[in-house]
């Protein structure tokens, strides 16, 4: 099944410059493993490892249909036909060092 | 180089006294591949910070689409800090996300809400590295006329 799933100016060195790929799975997980199959590297700029299970990076916004998913699942969020995902690296920062 | 209208330079100025001592932050959007910083979108602090700044997820998503309708993008990122000088931080260095646009900064440290000057300062963010650039202010509606002109 396909997703359209939009690809930010900083991601698209993955995906040949498109704004958009097409992706397919049933969970935002399953769908960010298939975009990994097509766009090697992607994965590691969207999902880290969180004290042994992984989750969505805290700087990387991830829409199903315009919701943020951390508000519908995370990455357990569930997905289907003609659903658009939309991916927004945070826009943020300030004078407290990391 | 930036190039940025007096009007948009004096409203980003406004705007980071205005949250002092709050970090401000915002966008000056323009049309893709134009590098003209046109469309002053001032954003909410959603952190409501001294020292970090973030734009809240929902009204990133909305700002995003708006630009994206009109074939714009942020060509300007603007964030002031409110203690500390108008240089990149780290955290501002390792979040960077957009490799296009020049990154402003304002330091209210001096006079906060008050009148008086403030450093304004612009860089590109681009894998890590920070390189400053120069600021130059049209007066207003300069840069529509010049290219008018043949």
């Amino acid at each position: 099944m396909a997703i359209e799933v939009r690809i930010p100016t900083i991601l698209r060195t993955y995906t040949d410059g498109a704004k958009a790929v097409e992706g397919s799975g049933g969970t935002l997980s399953a769908l960010i493993d298939d975009l990994e199959g097509n766009h090697p590297g992607i994965k590691e700029r969207l999902v880290e490892d969180k004290s042994g299970s992984v989750d969505l990076r805290r700087f990387v916004n991830v829409y199903i249909n315009d919701e943020d998913v951390r508000f519908i699942g995370g990455l357990d969020a569930e997905l289907s036909d003609g659903d658009q995902v939309v991916v927004l690296p945070a826009v943020a920062g300030g004078a407290l060092p990391a | 180089m930036l190039t940025i209208a007096q009007e948009t330079y004096d409203a980003i100025v406004a705007h980071a006294k205005r949250d002092h001592p709050d970090e401000a932050c915002g966008v000056v959007a323009g049309p893709e591949g134009s590098d003209r910083p046109e469309r002053f979108v001032p954003m909410v602090n959603a952190a409501g910070s001294p020292t970090f700044y973030e734009f809240d997820s929902t009204e990133l998503l909305a700002l995003y689409k708006d630009m994206d309708a009109r074939d714009e993008e942020p060509v300007v990122v603007y964030h002031s800090h409110t203690a500390t000088e108008a240089y990149p931080s780290r955290t501002d260095i390792g979040l960077a996300s957009e490799p296009n646009a020049h990154y402003v900064l304002v330091s209210t440290r001096e006079h906060g809400n008050s009148e008086g000057p403030v450093e304004f300062r612009s860089y590109r963010i681009t894998d890590g590295v920070v390189t400053e650039e120069e600021v130059t202010i049209t007066p207003t509606g300069t840069a529509d006329q010049r290219e008018s002109t043949p």
